[in-house]
Parts: C-alpha cells; structure tokens; sequence
C-alpha cells in the first residue's frame, strides 16, 4: 500500500493532457505510474520531482541540492570562530 | 565530487550523517558550556518521526537534545464523528473512497461500526485508493454510481482535489468531504497554549512547505524567537536540521532555515496554492484530541457546493464529539507532551492491526511509527512486551 503522506523522488516521462488535467508518466523506482502534474514550473522528460498522494508537487532543483554542503560550511566556520 | 556523487551522498550516504553527529556534538558541548542544557527540538511532521525512529537517530543525540514527536499526522487529528459520516453513508447507496491510512480510523467512542473498514467487512461500500485521479477514473467508468471522497490530510493532499476541481475535471457523480487542515494554525496554537512544550527549535514539514513555501514559517522566528528548520526527510537532512537549530543557538539569532532548498521555495508552489485559494475557505476547526484551532480547516467556497459532501448531504461539523477512546493519551503524543511508551495501551490493547487511539492508525502517526519500530532509545527504556511480538 502506497502512503498517502509519503513524498518519493521520481523520474518523468512525459506530461500530456488528459481530461482537462495535466498528467504526468513517472518512474518511481522502476514502477510506472500517472499522477497530476501539480507543479508550479514547466516540467520535462528526465526531470525529477517529488511524487505525493498522486501528485508531482515539485521539481528537484538540482542546483540546490549544495545548499545543505553549504549550510555545513557556515556551521563548520561557527564553530570555529565561537 | 560531482553533481550525481552527491545526490548519491545525501540519498544513500553515511559519511556525511557521521559527519554532522560529531558537529552535533560539539555544537551542543559548547551550549552546556554555556548553561544552555535542555534543548526541545520538535519535529512535526510524521515522516520526519518515522526517520528518525526508523534510523534510531535519538540514541545519537547528546542527552541535552530531545527530539519531541509533534501533531504532524493529518490522521491522528481528523475527528472521529467524519468517520462515523462516512460509515453511515456506505451502507446508504454511496461508495466511500478513501486514502489506505484512513481506512481504519477508528469513529467516535459510542458508535456501533468502529471504521469504514468494520464498515466494509459489514457489507458497506468502500474502497482504498492511492489518489484522486483514481477517484476520478472509477466514478467515470461507474458513471450511474454515486461516489463520496473522503479527502483527509494537510496542504500536501489539498491541491489533489483543489486541482482537479479548479480544472473543472470531477464528473459529477462525485462529491468531496473535506477534512483538511493547515498546519501553521496548529504551530502558533502549541506556542501560544501548551508553553509546557517548551521548544528551543522547530522541524518544520518538508512536503506540506513545498506547498506553503518556506516563507509560510517566517512567524517562528519573528514571533516567538525560535529557529524553523525546513528540512528533507533523509537522515542527513534530519541531522542538519538539527545541527542547524543549536547553531543558531550558539549565534544567539533565531532564524528561519530551508535545509530542503533543492525541492522547498520560499513562495510555495503557486499553481497548488492558486487552485487551494479559489476551491477552499478557512474556518476554525476541531482537530481530534487538541480542540478547536483557529483558521485551522479548509471547506469548500461556495461555488464549489456541488461538489461537497458537507453542503449536500447535511452533514454538520462539530467538535462536541467524544472521539478519544478512555486511556488513550493520543492528546498528549500530538502535542508533544508524552511518548507513546507512556500510554498504558501501547502494546498491550492498542496494537497497529487493533488500534485503540488514532495515533496508532496512519502510517505517521506516532505510536504506530513506534509500533513497528522499536526505537533504539536511550532515553526509553525498551518494553518486552514489545519484544516478545516481533
Ligand atoms: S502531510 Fe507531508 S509534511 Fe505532513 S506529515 Fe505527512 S508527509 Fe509530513
Ligand atoms: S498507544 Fe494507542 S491508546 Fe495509547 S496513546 Fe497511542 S494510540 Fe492512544
């Protein structure tokens, strides 16, 4: 059974509209489902997005994924200089 | 390392978690240096628990940090007299869909048929699904069939209906029940009545702020002088977060922090929140256990009445309801005031295939996520019974 609170990373396949509504094809670990496209940006084929309760809700921005090496840094530096 | 190596690092890595334990440490040494020796730091989300229960990261918390479990399963706080709605409307003609966690939600204390699961094996009609556009393929394959959603959760699960009905895809033979709620609401109500909490930093939901956006969380900091952390769900990100609050302890400068920037923005998700804002409107509203919170409860605008459930079938909210079972201390795990080991019926009557009290219900909800993780506490000490069930 698939959590409804669970948020899981997928990779898209393609996005069509369906019915009035803009569906995703995603690959979440291999297994193949459609779900809303609910996400704020443009999304593409080979993005990746957080899936949650059948939902794209957001794009993984790949850029920020340092944001948590850089958050680091600046504890690494507090440490230091406290 | 490059990009992949370190997506891979923080998906799969434990170099780095090691990494920000030790800072922990350090971090948190220097604090009791300073008399600063008990720290509370809330996680609020239900999967943030599950992490942290799951890869037993309290037992590598310097013991002036505790993690504090907080009302972040939208199950465990969803009323019990809508569950006992929905039982009564599937042995009326209507098939009740609902998402797999609430499926045996128990009702309120006095009703006969304890769940829409007691309900199915009763000869109800009701089927679990994974999502709305499910909902919306089974009502349009069925079209003569009258279907209720019962539509659960925080923002996280708003924009599922909110989307397609702003989109004006819902065939008509569905109706929605709404018993969504915001979580800010409940944020400022712990802060502002159960002072006994006593938080030092605050884990703030990751998915549900991909909706609301970080910025949603700014009134931690500014109005009560504590440090909100965003954050991701692996166990790296819990540990920065964590890492993340006794810095800005140590900087003596509460701050707002989005650790989970790679997926969170400040804004939110604009197209859910558009679509939320033209379906829903904001009402105080009873969450299970706690009581009545301000602004808390989303129920469908007016020009949406057609579709929801409440309007149409007369089914009135109230909070004068008895929904928590005797001896369940569900009230107090949700806000953070006991542990699921401090309940008497852990283990023993209230079981995750017979749950007593929601919070042994959804999947996130605490005493559950405790159930079937026997956490590698050290501050608690392990129960044999719970041994001996495994
Ligand atoms: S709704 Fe999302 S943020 Fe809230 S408890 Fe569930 S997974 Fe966590
Ligand atoms: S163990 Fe069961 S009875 Fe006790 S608080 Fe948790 S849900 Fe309630």
């Amino acid at each position: 059974m698939m959590y409804m609170c669970l948020g899981v990373p997928a990779r898209v396949l393609n996005v069509e509209s369906k019915g009035g509504l803009s569906i995703a094809k995603v690959s979440i670990g291999g297994i193949v489902k459609e779900v809303i496209n609910a996400s704020s940006e443009p999304i593409a084929p080979g993005d990746y997005v957080i899936v949650h309760a059948g939902m794209a809700i957001s794009k993984i921005d790949e850029g920020e994924v340092e944001a948590i090496f850089k958050i680091w840094g600046e504890v690494e530096k507090v440490i230091e200089s406290s | 390392m490059d990009l992949a190596a370190r997506v891979k690092e923080i998906y799969e890595g434990y170099n780095s978690s090691i990494r920000v334990v030790e800072f922990i440490n350090k971090v948190s040494k220097r604090l009791s240096e300073r008399g600063i020796k008990a720290i509370n730091i809330m996680d609020f989300c239900g999967t943030h628990e599950w992490t942290i229960v799951h890869y037993g990261l309290r037992s590598l918390m310097p013991k002036e940090v505790s993690l504090v479990a907080g009302p972040g399963c939208p199950i465990c706080i969803t009323p019990g007299l809508y569950v006992d709605y929905m039982v009564k409307l599937s042995f009326e003609g209507f098939k009740i869909l609902t998402y797999g966690d609430a499926y045996k939600l128990p009702g309120t204390t006095n009703s006969r048929v304890k769940s829409l699961y007691q309900a199915k094996a009763l000869g109800g009609e009701v089927e679990v699904v994974y999502s709305f556009i499910d909902v919306i393929r089974i009502a349009r394959e069925n079209s003569l069939k009258n279907y209720v959603f019962f539509s659960v959760g925080f923002e996280t699960t708003m924009p599922a209906v909110a989307i397609p009905l702003y989109s004006n895809a819902v065939p008509r033979n569905i109706m929605v029940f709404t018993a969504h709620r915001y979580t800010p609401p409940v944020m400022k109500y712990l802060f502002d009545e159960v002072r006994e909490v006593n938080l030092s930093g605050v884990i703030a939901p990751g998915h549900v702020s991909t909706i609301i956006g970080s910025s949603a969380w700014s009134f931690i900091p500014r109005d009560y002088k504590v440090t909100a952390v965003v954050a991701g769900f692996e166990p790296v990100d819990v540990l920065a977060a964590v890492l993340i609050v006794l810095k800005q302890l140590l900087v003596n400068r509460p701050a707002l922090v989005n650790e989970y920037a790679r997926v969170v923005k400040p804004e939110g998700n604009t197209y859910a929140l558009r679509a939320m804002n033209e379906v829903f409107e904001r009402v105080d509203s009873y969450w299970r256990g706690i009581g009545v919170i301000k602004e808390s409860g989303a129920v469908f605008k007016d020009k949406y009445r057609e579709y929801d459930a409440a309007s149409q079938l007369g089914l009135k909210d109230s909070a004068v309801v008895e929904d928590v079972a005797p001896g369940c201390r569900c009230s107090e795990v949700v806000l953070g005031l006991s542990k699921p080991t401090d309940c008497p019926l852990f283990m023993a009557a209230c079981t995750p295939e017979n749950p007593v009290g929601p919070c042994m219900v959804g999947s996130e909800g605490t005493c559950r996520i405790w159930a079937e993780n026997p956490p590698l506490l050290t501050d608690v000490e392990l129960d044999h019974s719970i041994l001996r069930k495994r």
